[in-house]
């Protein structure tokens, strides 16, 4: 199928530049939900009322032929020719014009050169003053008209694509383009086709009436989704025919909503179907896995849900443009006050004459104007001469400059991901400069600084924990195994254990997948291109989400998976009615991770083709009775726990003892907790005994039998990386996930049997519940089994009060309860993200009254999605918890390293997660976001009376620090104030907040003090929040602290903040595209923030404030010298410049250098940049352009003026120089002074650089020489005829023209020397460092901050983070229950919290309310002095589960923790708890 | 730094579609000059551009100290004339007034006449912009920007139209030396003081075959008092609008006070020279009247140089950057020599 790629319609979008509010996409009527729908049970017909303005009736096309077109209630709605263009060639031109109009500077020149026709005011010659008007706006609607015309080439593209269309006429399916396919046709529609508009799927050639799709067009996201066919079609096996159809169908109006889609059919009998957004296929989707479908379209044209989505770029005000529009304003005042000068100086001027003298001309009939009016009408006068002190080009050069950037920010190819294919998205166009002035980033956590690559990393079974040892150094090795393949393979060799199956195929994978994922990627922002790279990557390679190899690759942990061999070997082989608890749990939990999610499977060979049916065991070389023998042997030597030579020595092989030590020493390092160590011993025990050979002689057995039988490597498709994580985990342990259909999934046991079980119903994940359900009929026991996996919070009140039961058992279960949530809570604070797993067990009569229940849910039309709720909750009780699973969230690349240099910088970083507390700390420890050393305030509480004292408390503690601290500043006197807020010596402090708190802050009126809080805070963590709150937070610092604020996100719940902030910035990462969609610039790793912002933020910045603030001392220089002038003409509004050399002045000659400037400078080099992110406070504190500068710029424009004026003026005062003459070495020496000064602002000097320059000025003497030779009468009433041609060949034009410049630029040239010499700023040494030779930088880097190290403390930022990251992770890996280091508590930090202590202990008399209020100071220094009688408050991190604490236990609670905090004892980190 | 780049380029190599080009435009790693503030080039810059203005500004002002310039403001001394121009009436009486100056030396060289005219405000806008350059080229068009000096109100066209052409100049001098009693007129070019250009390509008078009825059906400005083809009756190509006289009046001059170039002394006879020492004479028909707005009339005779005319302000301005240049160059060695114990760092 060759079909012409047209990309899709959002990544269309993405360069298309609006420069006015965009009108022709905007949303439809969002909210257009069928209002009259009553709850009505299925087959009722009621007489429902006519509501046609909220709905959509759409009948078959093909009752109506050509004739009767007319009574076709279709024919209203949109054709499916889409038109995104916004002119035609007729309405250009007018609406070009109106649509510039709505920018205010154009109607303020407009309307000046409006009033230039009035005769009595006017001060040039009417015609020639629309010129620049009229130049600026040509130039403005030939980038409009040629965008424009790229849109409609692409519509045109878009409108001519083929798709097959039902015909009446011919009884078939015929091809028609895209254009042509109107509401109510039917389309057909094949594999890896294009959808062309919303249809209702009507006909699948699935079996189960299941259509796949892909919508990575619409929202990025890569895995298939499911269309069903509409309830009612999907029984008819028969080929669709159209020409039955005669059902009415009735929707809602057309939304923008892509997950929502309501409406019904109604069949010719009355009778009505439901249907939703599961049977709707959206334009732009592909169809995929699905040979066939037929449906009738809905929505066409723009009306579709796609096109109703694409909003196109948004226009945003940067603060350069904010700044700048302020100081146009000043500006505006100037000239008033000019204007006003002017005027009152001619009414005086006038007034001095007691007879008109002959210079003053009288109007036309002879009459002059009394000096009043006169002098009236000089202020218009002069606002029309003076009208250009408003820079007229400012704002196209502006746009022009930050598109010259764009376009360089979009190239840059260090951010560029190859493994995603995507460089840089700059979705905003306007904002490039507010890069450069970011003091605070709101970050989201999971998918932003972490990789939103999921890893199984521990579990919990039955209250024991596995600590997965090598899984964890394999992750630990991954990094260097990205680099050198081949030393992974050797290492995957050594700590793969015998039972991965699939090393060969994994190696494979890991070498291909990089090319895969970008094509992919590269694939949905294309959009429909993807056609055209499918043939290619459908016939030999597979993409999968969440596949990486980093995933996929689970090495499971030794004691574990020997388990899991035992287990399994006693319920399935030998005594399924034998309950051995452990060992069914066992079962049961890897079961559980294997079925209970939305897991398709597809094989890398045929990636988009699903497992549907297991596929057949084939014989294999070891036959079943052999296998049998062998569990039959084993059992009884694992029973026995005895030690058989014989048994051991026979067929099955060889022990590995190698193995055996390095497990036994795994064990050992497993045994810091109690439980754990009887796990080890329990072990230790068996170990030694039977189960090595049981192991090893059991590998061998599986290998065999599943090599032979299965494809092996399977890949699943899941909906989040969670999900995938699990699978994977469970197929490390040989729990395959072989195929899954909707009624159906099938299991490949350890044994290597098959199981398959049938689904009766899937409760899906959602974010209120935070779990999800499957229900299965085990095959065997036809057991009903429902396995839930969810939050900790939610699964742990859902468990089974085991009252029933005998006391053991119930014992049993408290304890593994407690056990396990012990773990939990080590996982959490380890950073990984914790899931639940249980199950429960229901009889056949329960399961019945509760599938009856959920049918009628389920047919409910109205509130059905309160009543699914409620059933489901109705099920998920009573559940028996099987154990708990840390997938790890990795951080990404650099993130550390990224998080440093931007604090580095100056930035704020928050981060706003809806994650938990514990983790979300330990990310930011890991993150590098908080440091060992930070004082960090945790404030938990619901009251606001609480959260408010801990405010006052927490301010006031930290205040004192920053007291203590400031004699300590004096001293050092130098430093500059704003290094001392962020770099001072103390310790600097973290602030923890969680939603609640939030809340509490948000409705108690408690922002400010929040804010001055954080203010001191350098990081601010904010955990579980909601997306509203995210925004919220956003909002409240951006508005009360006036900053320049950036939000970072990848999921949608990301999307409001992003939305909220100054730059909204996307990571195209694994969660679909809504970030992207939503941001300003998207890029595909958190690392690429730091060039982005330090180097090209800083470089937009530099450029564009410093050429807006040139363009304004431009103007203004240049606009006085007429100014000047006036004082010698009597006010008179004369020019002693040619008005065309004017205009010119501003229009060419002066005009490129510093768009090339704004487009190409860089002050300092990018590695220059990045080593010293301190430079970008320049921009943070807006150094370069602010009112300040401003106004010395503008004082500096004066003197240069007055000087380019006076040094002419009194060099020909008193001869016989005529106006022009005298204008024309002013024009010269004002050209050459604004160019030179140009010159001396610029930092780089390249060809283009060059070459502008030379050209400008060798440009403007051609153009004067040319323009005065030839102009004798062509611009009356006066020209500057021959002018230029006589003063080239008279030296005093040459003289001062070498001395003005000189004269003018004298200051400004001292100071800068002066500047250099003197105070020497940051951004100069950092030019100097430039200029040295590559080693001797960065010797000097090091010497710059080692200088600044005694002021700023102790605080190393090690060039080589990496390394630490690596240490990190290794920390984690190692185990997070064993840290090396001891706690130590400094005899200060004791101190401190000793006071802290008696003033908490003080409020808590006050305000018994419940509430925490963790006072944590982690240990300044690293020494190995263990001390655990510090003091009842050092210890380990509080593990006080906050719901469940009243005031009263608080004491107990209290000294519980510490107890646990001892028996895990030496952590660096050193904590003060005090509970309220 | 090579082997990055390298590396780059192997990856811009490898790198698919999408991957941006490795080029040094698009990685901004073009080459550049970046000039700095070093203290060498600063000490350097300052001290050179000091020595160069100050050589050159000495220069201007010894070559502009070589000027001779007599300046005689005569609208006080020939008050009876001034009194008698107050009353317009009295527009086509002649008077008639004539002033001595003395010349201590001998004025060498060229010597241009000018008139001067002071608090005069030729560049007020409107006035400025009341001509007709068409006209003036000899073409017959109705230009409005002349106006209210276009046409009488029978209709008659003014030719010359518009407000500078009727308020030109119309005082005359001659100039006369006194020696041993004996008078002697100074002779004195009345051709060739304007731009080339002007005379050859811009001011054309109407084709005709005689003067008079080239400009017939037109007729004078109001403030004229005989018209415009009787400006120079002696000389036909100094006549009309041609008339080197009114072309330079025509050159609206850019300030209010100003001089014009009325006359050269023929350097022939005793004036080869120049102007020899001794007393002379000027008389002058008081035609313009400017006291009534409270300007001021001159007679200047004066030489000039390379460097332009009687101004020294150009020297001046030269030697005093050049100074301050020198100066600033000062105070940066001092202070950099003050901070250098301090800058231990980025010091070569």
């Amino acid at each position: 199928m060759s079909r012409k790629s047209v990309p899709g319609c959002f990544s269309r979008m993405v360069w298309k530049k609006h420069f006015f509010k965009e009108t022709c996409c905007q949303c439809g009527t969002p909210d257009t939900e069928i209002q009259n729908e009553e709850l009505e049970k299925r087959g009722k017909v009621k007489k429902r009322k006519k509501k046609n303005e909220n709905k959509r009736v759409i009948v078959s096309n093909l009752s109506f032929g050509s004739k009767k077109w007319k009574e076709n209630p279709n024919r209203y709605y949109d054709s499916n020719k889409i038109k995104t263009t916004k002119y035609t060639i007729l309405t250009f031109l007018p609406k070009n014009i109106y649509e510039q109009f709505h920018r205010f500077a154009n109607i303020y020149f407009v309307v000046i050169a409006l009033l230039n026709f009035v005769p009595i005011v006017n001060a040039f010659q009417p015609e020639v003053s629309m010129i620049p008007i009229c130049v600026i706006m040509a130039m403005t609607a030939i980038k409009d008209a040629w965008e424009d015309f790229r849109r409609y080439k692409l519509d045109k593209e878009i409108n001519h694509m083929g798709c097959y269309i039902y015909s009446r006429e011919e009884h078939a399916y015929v091809e028609k383009c895209w254009k042509d396919v109107r509401v109510g046709d039917f389309v057909q529609l094949q594999c890896n086709e294009t959808i062309p508009a919303d249809i209702l799927l009507l006909y699948s050639s699935d079996q189960n009436g299941v259509c796949h799709l892909e919508t990575a067009n619409l929202d990025g996201e890569t895995n298939l989704k499911q269309r069903q066919v509409v309830m009612g079609f999907s029984s008819q096996n028969a080929l669709f025919e159209p020409e039955l159809f005669q059902n009415t169908i009735i929707c809602e109006m057309p939304n923008n909503d892509l997950n929502k889609f309501k409406g019904y059919m109604e069949q010719p009998n009355h009778e009505r179907v439901g249907f939703n957004i599961e049977s709707l296929l959206l334009r732009g989707c592909t169809i995929r896995n699905t040979e066939a479908a037929v449906g009738i379209v809905i929505y066409a044209g723009h009306e579709t849900k796609a096109m109703l989505n694409n909003n196109g770029p948004r226009y945003k005000r940067s603060k350069i443009e904010r700044q700048m529009n302020m100081d146009i304003f000043l500006c505006v005042g100037l000239l008033f006050v000019m204007c006003l000068v002017g005027a009152v100086g001619h009414g005086i001027w006038t007034r001095n004459f007691s007879e008109h003298p002959p210079y003053d001309v009288p109007d036309e009939n002879g009459n002059f104007l009394s000096p009043f009016l006169a002098g009236f009408y000089m202020f218009l006068t002069m606002i029309i001469l003076l009208q250009v002190l408003i820079p007229i080009s400012l704002y196209v050069s502006i746009e022009l400059v930050k598109l010259g950037q764009v376009f360089l920010i979009h190239n840059d190819i260090d951010l560029y991901d190859e493994e995603t294919d995507l460089p840089i998205q700059c979705r905003a166009l306007n904002i490039p400069e507010d890069l450069g002035q970011i003091q605070y980033i709101f970050s989201d956590k999971t998918g932003t600084l972490t990789e939103n690559k999921m890893v199984f990393r521990r579990c919990t079974v039955d209250g024991i924990e596995f600590s997965h040892q090598e899984n964890a150094k394999r992750l630990e090795t991954h990094k260097e195994l990205d680099l050198d393949n081949e030393d992974f393979a050797k290492l995957q060799h050594l700590t793969l254990p015998p039972i991965n199956i699939e090393t060969p195929g994994t190696l494979k994978q890991r070498t291909t997948r990089p090319l895969r994922r970008c094509q992919s990627a590269r694939a949905h922002f294309q959009g429909h291109t993807r056609n055209r790279s499918l043939g290619r990557r459908d016939s030999n390679q597979s993409q999968v989400a969440f596949s990486s190899p980093i995933e996929k690759d689970v090495t499971p942990d030794s004691r574990l998976l020997r388990r899991v061999r035992e287990a399994a070997l006693q319920t399935e082989n030998l005594s399924p009615f034998i309950h051995m608890k452990t060992s069914t749990t066992l079962t049961d939990f890897f079961l559980a991770l294997a079925i209970c999610n939305t897991v398709l499977v597809s094989t890398a060979t045929e990636p988009r083709q699903r497992v549907t049916v297991p596929p057949p065991i084939k014989p294999s070389g070891i036959t079943l009775e052999k296998i049998h023998q062998i569990f039959q042997r084993l059992k009884l030597a694992s029973l026995s726990q005895s030690f058989s030579s014989s048994q051991s020595s026979s067929d099955l092989g060889a022990s590995l003892s190698a193995r055996n030590t390095e497990e036994q020493l795994a064990a050992l390092d497993c045994c810091d907790n109690d439980d754990c160590c009887a796990s080890g011993r329990d072990d230790g025990l068996q170990g030694k005994d039977g189960t090595d050979i049981g192991s090893a002689s059991l590998d061998e057995v599986f290998k065999s039998v599943t090599n032979s039988s299965l494809p092996t490597d399977f890949c699943y498709e899941a909906e989040s990386p969670d999900e995938a994580a699990l699978v994977y985990a469970a197929q490390a342990y040989s729990f395959t996930l072989v195929s899954r259909t909707p009624e159906q999934v099938t299991v490949r046991l350890p044994q290597g049997t098959l199981l398959t079980f049938d689904i009766l119903y899937t409760l899906g994940f959602d974010s209120v519940r935070k779990r999800m359900s499957v229900v299965v009929r085990h095959p065997l026991t036809k057991e009903i089994a429902v396995y839930t996996k969810g939050a900790d919070s939610v699964i742990m009140d859902l468990l089974e009060d085991s009252a029933k039961d005998d006391i053991s058992t119930e014992k049993r279960m408290k304890r593994i309860k407690e056990k396990t949530q012990k773990h939990l809570d080590y996982y959490a604070r380890d950073g990984l993200r914790t899931l639940c797993i249980a199950k429960k067990v229901l009889n056949e009569d329960d399961f019945q009254k509760w599938a009856n229940f959920r049918r009628e849910a389920e047919a409910a039309i109205d509130n059905r999605d309160e009543l699914l709720m409620e059933t489901a909750q109705h099920l998920e009780t009573k559940l028996t918890l099987l154990g708990a699973t840390g997938i790890e969230d990795r951080l990404q690349d650099g993130v550390p390293d990224t998080i440093a240099a931007l604090r580095e910088a100056g930035i704020q970083i928050w981060v706003l997660t809806g994650d938990k507390q514990e983790t979300a700390v330990n990310i930011a420890y890991s993150c590098k976001l908080l440091n060992q050393r930070d004082t960090v305030f945790t404030i938990n509480t619901e009251s606001k009376e609480t959260c408010e004292s801990l405010l006052n408390l927490t301010l006031e503690e930290v205040r004192k620090n920053y007291e203590v601290e400031k004699p300590r500043r004096k001293f050092f006197g130098i430093i500059p104030t704003s290094f001392a807020a962020s770099e001072a010596p103390s310790p600097e402090f973290g602030l923890v907040v969680d939603g609640r708190t939030l809340n509490v802050i948000f409705q108690g009126g408690l922002e400010e003090k929040f804010l001055t809080l954080t203010k001191h805070c350098h990081s601010v963590l904010c955990c579980r929040s909601t997306p509203l709150q995210k925004s919220m937070v956003v909002k409240l610092v951006r508005r009360q602290l006036n900053v320049m604020t950036l939000s970072i996100g990848d999921g949608a719940n990301d999307v409001s903040m992003i939305q909220a902030a100054d730059i909204g910035i996307g990571i195209s990462g694994q969660e679909g595209m809504q970030a992207v969609m939503a941001s300003d610039f998207a890029i595909s790793r958190f690392k690429h923030l730091k060039k982005l912002l330090l180097v090209h933020g800083h470089w937009c910045y530099a450029r564009l404030a410093k050429m807006v603030i040139y363009f304004f001392y431009k103007n203004v220089t240049y606009v006085n010298l007429l100014f000047w002038y006036q004082f010698f003409c009597g006010f008179s509004g004369s020019t002693m410049i040619d008005y065309w050399q004017m205009i010119f002045f501003n229009l060419f000659f002066t005009s490129m250098p510093p768009l090339l400037f704004g487009v190409l400078d860089r002050d300092v080099s990018a590695e220059t940049l990045l080593s010293m992110p301190e430079l970008y406070k320049n921009g943070q504190n807006s150094e370069i352009y602010n009112l300040s500068t401003f106004i010395i710029t503008m004082l500096d424009a004066f003197y240069q003026s007055l000087i380019c004026f006076f040094i002419p003026y009194l060099t020909y005062e008193d001869s016989d120089i005529d106006v022009f003459s005298f204008g024309n070495p002013i024009n010269t020496i004002s050209l050459l002074t604004i160019l030179l000064h140009q010159a001396l602002e610029m930092k780089t000097w390249t060809l283009f650089h060059l070459v502008t320059m030379i050209g400008s000025v060798a440009f403007y003497l051609v153009f004067s020489l040319i323009y005065n030779a030839s102009c004798v009468l062509c611009n009356p009433p006066t020209n500057p005829y021959w002018i230029m041609e006589k003063q080239l060949s008279d030296p005093t034009f040459y003289l001062l023209c070498l001395i003005t410049p000189i004269i003018a630029l004298l200051p400004r040239f001292f100071i800068f020397a002066l500047r250099g010499t003197i105070g020497t700023p940051l951004i100069l040494k950092a030019q100097q460092i430039d200029k040295l030779p590559k080693g001797q930088q960065d010797l000097e880097i090091q010497k710059l901050r080692s200088r600044k190290q005694p002021i700023s403390g102790a605080r190393v930022i090690s060039p080589t983070s990496n390394d630490d990251l690596d240490q990190n992770i290794s920390h984690l890996c190692v185990s997070p229950f064993l840290h090396p280091a001891a706690a130590t508590v400094s005899h200060r930090d004791t101190e401190s919290q000793r006071l802290s202590t008696s003033k908490v202990n003080h409020l808590r008399k006050e305000t018994p309310e419940e509430g925490y209020y963790f006072f944590n100071r982690w240990a300044e220094e690293e020494s190995t002095a263990t001390d655990p009688s510090a003091g009842p408050f050092s210890g380990h991190y509080p593990l006080v589960p906050s719901r469940v604490t009243t005031p009263g236990q608080d004491s107990g609670k209290l000294s519980k923790g510490n107890e646990n905090n001892f028996n895990h004892g030496s952590h660096r980190r050193s904590v003060s708890a005090v509970t309220l | 730094m090579k082997n990055k780049m390298s590396f780059l380029q192997q990856e811009g190599e490898a790198c698919p579609s999408r991957c941006p080009d490795n080029s040094a435009f698009r990685q901004q790693r073009l080459p550049a000059w970046k000039p700095q503030f070093t203290i060498t080039a600063v000490l350097s810059t300052f001290f050179l551009t000091g020595m160069f203005c100050l050589s050159v500004g000495v220069c201007l002002i010894l070559s502009a100290n070589s000027i001779r310039e007599i300046q005689i403001d005569y609208s006080d001394k020939c008050s009876d004339c001034s009194k008698l121009r107050e009353n317009s009436s009295n527009w086509n009486k002649e008077c008639l007034c004539s002033v001595n100056f003395t010349l201590k030396e001998d004025i060498l060289g060229d010597v241009f006449m000018y008139y001067g005219l002071q608090n005069f405000y030729q560049n007020h806008r409107r006035y400025a912009i009341s001509r007709s350059d068409a006209q003036l080229l000899g073409q017959n068009v109705n230009n409005s920007y002349c106006a209210p000096f276009t046409t009488y109100q029978n209709g008659t066209p003014m030719a010359p139209c518009g407000a500078i052409a009727n308020s030109m100049f119309n005082d005359t001098f001659d100039l006369f030396y006194n020696l041993n009693s004996s008078v002697t007129q100074v002779p004195l070019l009345k051709t060739g003081n304007s731009w080339w250009t002007d005379k050859n390509v811009k001011f054309r008078n109407p084709k005709s075959y005689n003067l008079s009825s080239a400009f017939a059906g037109t007729s004078r400005p109001p403030y004229w008092q005989k018209p415009v083809y009787l400006l120079d009756e002696e000389d036909e190509r100094n006549n009309g609008y041609i008339n080197d006289d009114f072309i330079i009046w025509m050159r609206v001059s850019a300030f209010a006070t100003f001089r014009n170039l009325y006359r050269r002394v023929r350097r022939i006879r005793q004036f080869a020279d120049g102007l020899p020492a001794g007393n002379y004479t000027f008389h002058i028909s008081y035609n313009f009247p400017v006291t009534k707005f409270k300007a001021r009339k001159h007679v200047i005779l004066s030489t000039v140089v390379w460097s332009g005319g009687s101004n020294p302000f150009l020297g001046i301005a030269y030697v005093i950057s050049g100074t301050a240049a020198t100066l600033a160059g000062f105070v940066i060695t001092a202070i950099h020599l003050k901070l250098r114990k301090r800058k231990t760092y980025f010091q070569k």
